[in-house]
């Protein structure tokens, strides 16, 4: 139990609809009975579930369920459109104001990770060649101020506060500091308090007329339960809100606050928090969530897989030969035997983005397909195997011969190889950047 | 005390009523008969509270069994079923060594939850008892983790140990364990950093501190308490586990019950781990500890 997770769930109950090839209503009620406690089981709040479960059940019931796909491959797409819906469409930048500084405003509950995410927004911006001013606006806590103070050390950015002045002045106050030392962009660190504080939550309001923000953004801690959509309510009454961070995102948690939060505001979540170090803040990307949630995107754990069981230099190196295109059969056969220790291929690339079920009809490969297959590469000449496109006519017509296979099989595999390189390249380009690919959806 | 912490839950809680779709009580009221729909909204109750949806079906569950047994002639007396099934879950007896000096009490958990100032209000708590008390800055890595710490000893005039930042925790905790031996204090906290419970690497570093407390305590008893955050949905139970087979957990601290959550997967966590709530945070302030008591925490609940 502790190790299963939502997307395992749902793609599990999923996959039996997908074998069915006709599906009863019963079928119907049953898969979203799973789902609705996969999403409960994942903290999504209660009333977001009883929304979305109604929104596919109402377009699954009706006439929408049509032509050329069976029931059951609807109700995977209609889940998949809605989940997609409730966590926006696509990734959102910040803000940029037309008059700089950019003024932001960084708000949310104690602990949710604020002052961090405020040192690792500065990183980012700092990177992208902006001049970020970071501000220390919470008053309160011990030591919050030192903690900015020795963030913005690290980055290399200035870090404003002031003693024994009030956070509104202090939002004022860094303002025109900005103004005066060309600084672009200004992230105004705050307290955290609770949504239900009037004192604290007025403060924030006083703090927003004082500077009138660009982006307000909410913090909210990815493990938070069902009260995170009274959260993100109520900051959002009370402040408008512009878009939502989710913290934390490198535990364990199914992240279910993400949907709930995204449908409480209707604000786009704008960063995911992924670590403790500077560097590990990212753009979120909602349609890896929604893939992720329903199996089709979980390239994290398609990774972990993978690592797991190739040596990580030998990962790499592959990865960087697949990005030059210099995947060759000979590594195809490679890796095809990696795989066939992890489970079934299908399986496996089933948690790429964007690879849809049909798309995966041609690469399913058993342990009899497996053998042909070794014969078929072993039959290449070496150049062959490096270069595929030299493979004409007469070449399949002898590799056949040799492997003792058809003609139809030998094609099969060249036509396999050069899907499986595209999606490999895809998943290779998507992990560039960073030695070690790593991504939260 | 005991009506104070529940008029502040109940106080906090009913801003937001409206959201929910009842409390307990309000389904009770609503349900004249017992049907099929009532556990239903009685379950759905339970979840929105972060009970989860196991402990929520096992409840309803005994429920069903005590109404079977009973056969109450009204609704009314389901709740009371439902409160004595939930109190019974939560009577975990606290550990008894941490009524007995000298104390070693290590904090875990991971970050934010509100470790640093639960040592500060415990602190305060065996200040007020007459015990000499010493707090240990073990969180070296969070940048101005041991300043927070030593403005907390400040106010509270209790000595705080600590090195720098980025030292080896396990030194600091080692100096700790030995001044606090050395001065015979009555009770001796340590902070650690907050880590999550799923980073190998940071959980057998404090497997490493907890071990480096155990071989220094000297005649002293050693409570390990983890601390919980009640906005935590499901992932608290996955904390609680992960922390208990690291290095054993004796009692929890949850936090942060001033809100609007109600911390209900520690019901979770008491039903699957045996693990006793011992404390309750209801605020920043030094005062807002409380103890845990089982009665009070399902009033609020069933708020
Ligand atoms: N409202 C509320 N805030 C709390 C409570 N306990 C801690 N906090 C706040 O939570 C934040 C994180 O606390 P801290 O002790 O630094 O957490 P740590 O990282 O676990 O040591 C701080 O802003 C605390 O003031 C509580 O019971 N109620
Ligand atoms: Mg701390």
């Amino acid at each position: 139990m502790l190790f299963s997770n939502l997307s395992e769930r749902l793609q599990d109950t999923l996959r039996r609809l997908r074998g069915k090839g006709r599906l009863t209503e019963k079928d119907v009620d049953e898969a979203l009975r799973e789902v609705k406690l996969a999403l409960l089981e994942a903290d999504v709040n209660f009333k977001v579930v009883r929304i979305f479960i109604n929104r596919v059940k109402e377009r699954a019931v009706g006439q929408d369920v049509v032509r050329s796909l069976t029931p059951g491959q609807m109700v995977v797409k209609i889940v998949h459109e809605e989940l997609t819906r409730l966590m926006g469409e696509k990734a959102e930048k910040l803000a940029v104001s037309a008059q700089p500084p950019t003024v932001v405003l960084i708000v949310g509950l104690q602990g949710a990770g604020k002052t961090s995410t405020v040192g690792k927004l500065g990183g980012l911006l700092k990177k992208e060649g902006r001049r970020p001013l970071l501000v220390a606006a919470d008053i309160y806590r011990p030591a919050a101020i030192r903690q900015l103070q020795i963030l913005g050390e690290k980055a290399g950015l200035p870090v404003y506060s002031a003693e024994g002045k009030n956070p509104v002045e202090i939002a004022v106050g860094a303002v025109a500091r900005a103004r005066e030392t060309n600084r672009d962009y200004v992230l105004i660190d705050t307290a955290g308090r609770l949504h239900i504080n009037e004192e604290l939550m007025g403060e924030l309001e006083e703090i927003r007329q004082a500077v009138n923000p660009d982006e307000i953004l909410l913090v909210v801690d990815a493990m938070t339960g069902q009260d995170a959509v009274n959260v993100a309510q109520s900051f959002h009454e009370q402040l408008a809100l512009t878009g939502l961070i989710l913290t934390k995102l490198d535990s364990d948690t199914r992240g279910g606050a993400a949907l709930s939060i995204r449908e409480a505001t209707g604000q786009p979540i704008k960063f995911v928090g992924v670590g403790e170090k500077m560097e590990n803040i990212e753009v979120f990307h909602p349609e890896r969530l929604a893939s992720r949630i329903l199996g089709m995107g979980d390239i994290l754990s398609f990774i972990e897989k993978v690592e797991s069981s190739i040596k990580e230099d030998q990962a790499l190196e592959m990865m960087k030969r697949i990005q030059k295109d210099q995947f060759t059969l000979e590594d195809f056969l490679g890796q095809l035997r990696q795989m066939k220790k992890l489970g079934p291929l299908d399986q496996l690339l089933s948690m790429l983005p964007g690879i849809k079920p049909q798309q995966l009809k041609g690469v399913q490969i058993d342990e009899k397909e497996m053998k042909h297959i070794e014969a078929i590469i072993q039959s290449m000449t070496p150049q062959e195997r490096r270069e595929p496109q030299i493979i004409n006519a007469s070449r399949r017509r002898r590799i056949a011969r040799g492997s003792g296979v058809s003609v139809q099989e030998v094609n099969r595999l060249l036509n396999q190889f050069e899907q499986s390189k595209k999606m490999m390249k895809q998943l290779a380009n998507l992990g560039k950047g960073g030695l070690k690919p790593r991504f939260p959806f | 005390m005991g009506a104070g912490i529940f008029s502040r839950l109940k106080a906090g809680l009913a801003k937001t009523k409206e959201r929910f779709i009842g409390s307990l009580e309000d389904v009770l009221s609503f349900h004249q008969q017992i049907s099929p729909e009532l556990y239903e909204e009685l379950e759905e109750v339970l979840v929105s509270a972060d009970v989860g949806i196991d402990t929520a079906t096992l409840l309803i569950e005994k429920l069903q069994e005590r109404v079977k047994k009973e056969k109450p002639q009204s609704t009314a007396g389901i709740m009371e079923y439902l409160k004595e099934i939930i109190i019974e879950i939560l009577s975990v007896p606290p550990p008894a060594a941490l009524k007995e000096a000298p104390l070693a009490i290590l904090v875990v958990g991971v970050n934010g939850v509100g470790k640093t100032t639960s040592i500060a209000k415990l602190a305060d708590f065996y200040q007020q008892e007459g015990k000499s008390g010493l707090l240990v800055a073990g969180d070296t890595f969070r940048a101005g983790a041991i300043d927070q710490l030593k403005v907390w000893g400040e106010r509270l005039q209790i000595d705080v140990i600590h090195h720098q930042e980025g030292a080896d925790p396990g030194a600091v905790v080692f100096d700790g364990m030995a001044a606090a031996n050395a001065r015979r204090t009555d009770v001796v906290i340590i902070d650690t950093a907050g880590r999550l419970h799923t980073k190998v690497n940071l959980m057998s570093e404090l497997k490493k501190v907890h071990r480096i407390v155990h071989q220094n305590l000297g005649s002293r008893n050693l409570v390990n308490l983890l601390v919980l955050d009640a906005t935590t949905g499901q992932n608290a139970l996955a904390q609680a586990k992960t922390f208990q087979e690291a290095v054993g957990v004796d009692g929890i601290i949850l936090t942060k019950l001033d809100g609007t959550a109600k911390g209900g997967i520690t019901l979770a966590i008491s039903a699957q781990l045996g693990l006793p709530l011992v404390w309750v945070g209801v605020g920043e302030g030094l005062g807002d500890l409380r103890p845990f008591v089982a009665e009070e925490f399902v009033e609020a609940l069933f708020s």
